[in-house]
Parts: structure tokens; sequence; C-alpha cells
């Protein structure tokens, strides 16, 4: 990565997300021992580490969730299954694994709208949305989307109805939560592969809403 | 039942209600947003999810690596990034587990095996015979006012709580025990709803409501 990639301001006061060249190569020095031992020890090999990254860099991530999303919203049977169980339904498209073993999916409704954090830690449903994107694990938004849900969204530039009631999904076992979103209108009778193209990433966490078009 | 004790401190270290409890505080700024914001940010990241995520089976369970985490202190804790927390678990494990002085295995985990935990897993739901179902969905339940010395997946915000039982999820395995390797302990766990204005007590987010869910050991019914 070269060194002025630009980055955004720090997620809070108490922390800048990118260490400077020292502190990086301390953390370097570190993680490397850790390689070392559990290589000496027979626990990995290198190949499975390289392995490991390469599945969540290119494999999981929002585009999977929102195929989950597109066909939800094209086939009725498909989304009562899904909302009945998640974790099968979400298994048919091929989608499973760590941090995706008991998925429930929470509809929106004009009455509600559904949002989903880990207070405690950094909990996400990594086969249909991948690794979480820092703001997920940082305090600011662990901490206050329970407190003001509204506020919160609002900054993310999502305005919901006074009368829409907010459900906050704190996933404190391990229950991992999908937020399938309202199809937009002026996308009714769309092909599947056209709504995969609305379904962002925030729309799923529950702090957007999905493109329009 | 279990009981959560309020006095043991089992690894010596005061770890109550730490700093990882987030929920409810307003102290720690703007959530801000990066654009098209990288997987990793750097080459260490990627190296430290690596060796944690193929460490599981060596150094114990999620909750005991969660509870890892729990143990670096407020000051560091806040301080630092969030896969210096994972490093910094990881570490603590390695100790904790006294890998260094442990005999060779001589059964690696290959690439092949990574193919085949990532889309695998492992469930954390189990079959428990005769469980005791002690509430029903539409009961009233508090979460209980407890502050226990080890790890716990009831934060703060909930305790004392009034909500209603919403859903039952089936017997789950106990991270208070787990995570000390005091057994699974597997329970019922249930979703509960928590309206805003219980929690927060404010007239303007009195209509929203947090579902979060809990193990049977964590409530006690209204009577």
């Amino acid at each position: 990565m070269s060194s002025n990639h630009k980055h955004s301001e720090p997620a809070n006061p108490y922390l800048e997300k990118r260490r400077n060249g020292e502190e990086t190569s301390e953390l370097e020095k570190r993680v490397s021992d850790i390689e070392a031992l559990l290589i000496s020890k027979g626990i990995v090999s290198k190949e499975s580490l390289d392995r490991m990254i390469e599945i969540y860099e290119n494999d999981l991530g929002p585009m999977n969730g929102a195929r989950v999303v597109a066909k939800a919203w094209t086939d009725d049977e498909f989304k009562s299954r899904l909302l009945q169980d998640g974790t099968s339904a979400i298994g048919e498209l091929g989608f499973s694994g760590l941090q995706g073993e008991h998925m429930v999916v929470i509809e929106n409704t004009p009455e509600f709208h559904n949002v989903v954090v880990c207070t405690l830690c950094s909990c996400y449903p990594w086969p249909v949305l991948g690794l979480p994107p820092s703001w997920y694990k940082d305090a600011p938004y662990r901490s206050r989307i329970v407190l003001e849900p509204r506020k919160v969204l609002e900054e993310f530039g999502t305005f919901l109805p006074e009368d829409q009631e907010i459900r906050v999904w704190d996933s404190s076992a391990e229950i991992r939560y999908m937020v399938l979103p309202r199809q937009p209108d002026q996308s009714k009778g769309a092909s599947e592969d056209k709504l995969v193209g609305l379904v962002t990433r925030d729309s799923m966490i529950g702090v957007g809403l999905p493109k329009s078009s | 039942m279990i009981t959560l004790s309020n006095s043991s401190n089992i690894f010596g270290v005061i770890v109550m209600n730490g700093a990882h409890d987030l929920g409810g505080m307003q102290c720690y700024g703007a959530i801000r947003i990066e654009k098209d914001e990288p997987i990793f940010h750097d080459e260490w990241e990627k190296r430290v999810f690596a060796a944690t995520m193929v460490s599981f089976g060596a150094l114990g369970s999620i909750d005991a690596f969660r509870h890892a985490i729990e143990r670096m202190g407020a000051e560091r804790y806040l301080s630092t990034t969030y896969y210096e927390h994972w490093l910094a678990a990881l570490e603590m494990r390695i100790e904790e587990t006294k890998l260094h002085s442990k005999a060779k295995s001589d059964t690696p985990l290959t690439s092949e095996d990574v193919d085949a935990i990532v889309p695998t897993g492992g469930s954390y739901s189990r079959e428990v015979a005769n469980a005791e179902i002690r509430f029903a969905i539409g009961d009233r339940v508090r979460a209980k006012n407890i502050n226990p010395a080890g790890h716990t997946r009831l934060p703060r915000y909930i305790r004392g709580r009034e909500g209603e039982i919403v859903t039952n999820r089936g017997n789950f395995v106990f991270p208070d025990t787990v995570a000390h390797d005091l057994g699974e302990s597997a329970q019922p766990l249930y979703s509960v709803r928590f309206e805003s204005a219980e929690l927060w007590g404010s007239e303007e987010e009195g209509r929203d409501a947090v579902y979060i869910d809990l193990w049977d050991s964590y409530l006690e019914k209204i009577e």
C-alpha cells in the first residue's frame, strides 16, 4: 500500500486509524513472531494463512447479501423461507459458515425499520456481508445506536418517518442478523440481476436504504 | 441454573464492567465513515486476522478470545485499533494456553482445511434433554442486575431493565462459563424486546426498541 494513500479523519478522538511507520513495524514484528510460533508448533501452514486472507478479501462481501435480498424481492416462497430459517435459506444460495452459523433475517416494513449492532464487540454476518467496516467496530456507533438510533441514522443520511418504529438488534449472542430492506417502489418488476445493484451494504445493516434506481 | 458470582476473580485481573461494554455511552465523538474503505488497512492486519482465525482450535473458544480483549485494560482498549485488539488477545491466549511449551502437532491446518472450515463454521446450538423452559413468548422479564468478575454477554445498559420475551431461539452454549473453560452449560436463549423509554427514560426515543439475545441465566420473571 502506498504511503500517500488517503484516509478519512480518525474515527474517534482517542484513535488514529493507522499507525505511523515505526508503530507499524513493531506490530509487524509481533505478528511475525506469532506466525512463526504457529508454524513451528505445527498448528498451521503458511499457505493456509494466505488462503484465509484470500477468501475474506475476495469471496465474501455485501455482494453475497445483495443476492439474497434480490432473490427475496422476486421470489415470495424464498422470502418466506428466508424469514422462517435464515441460515438454511441463505445456504440455498451457497453462503454459509463462520459468523453466519445462526442467521436471522429481519424484514423492514412501513411500520418497522431494523438496524443491527454489536455493543460488546463487533459481531457481524460474515458470509453475507464480509468483514465489517471500521465504523461498525468503533466506539461511536456501538455506543450510540442503542441510545439514539434516529439521530445516528440521520448521520448516515437516513431519515425515517416519525411514526416508523426503529428496532435496534444488539448481537449479544451467536445469532447473526441481516436486514431485509424494503424494495424501492420504482424497482418493482425489475430483474433479479438489476435488483442486486440496488442493495447496499448499509441497507442490510439497517443504517441505510437501498438505492431507488 | 448457573450462579453468577459477584466475588470470584478468575484470572486475577479485575475485568468486570469493562470499556468494551459501550452501549449507551455518549463520549466517543462522531461516527466517521470512511468512503471506499479497504477490507484491511495494512498488511499486518490481514496477517493477524488469519493467524487468529486458524488458532481457535489450538487456543480455545471464541468467548475466551473475546474475554482476552476485555482484559486488555480500558486505556489500552480505547487507544488501539481493532486489529490491535485481536493481536493483544492472541498474545494473551498464547501465554495462557502455554503454547510455547506444547509439543509440536504433526497435523498442521492446510489450505484445504481452511476451504472446508470457512463455509462450515461451528454450531453453538445444542440439544438439551429436558431443558427447563422458564419463559413463554410475551412473558414480562427483568434482566438480572449482575456485575460478574468474568466474561458476560449481558451488557450494563440492559441490567435491571424490564422487557418482553419475543422468541425462544433454542439452547445455546453459555459464554459466561465457556470463556473460562467451565463447560458449555447450554441453556435457552431468548430474543427479548426492551422499549427505549424503559432503557433511557427518554420521551423523544420512546417509540423505538432494542432487541437483544439473552440466556436463561440472565433473566428473572416479573411476578
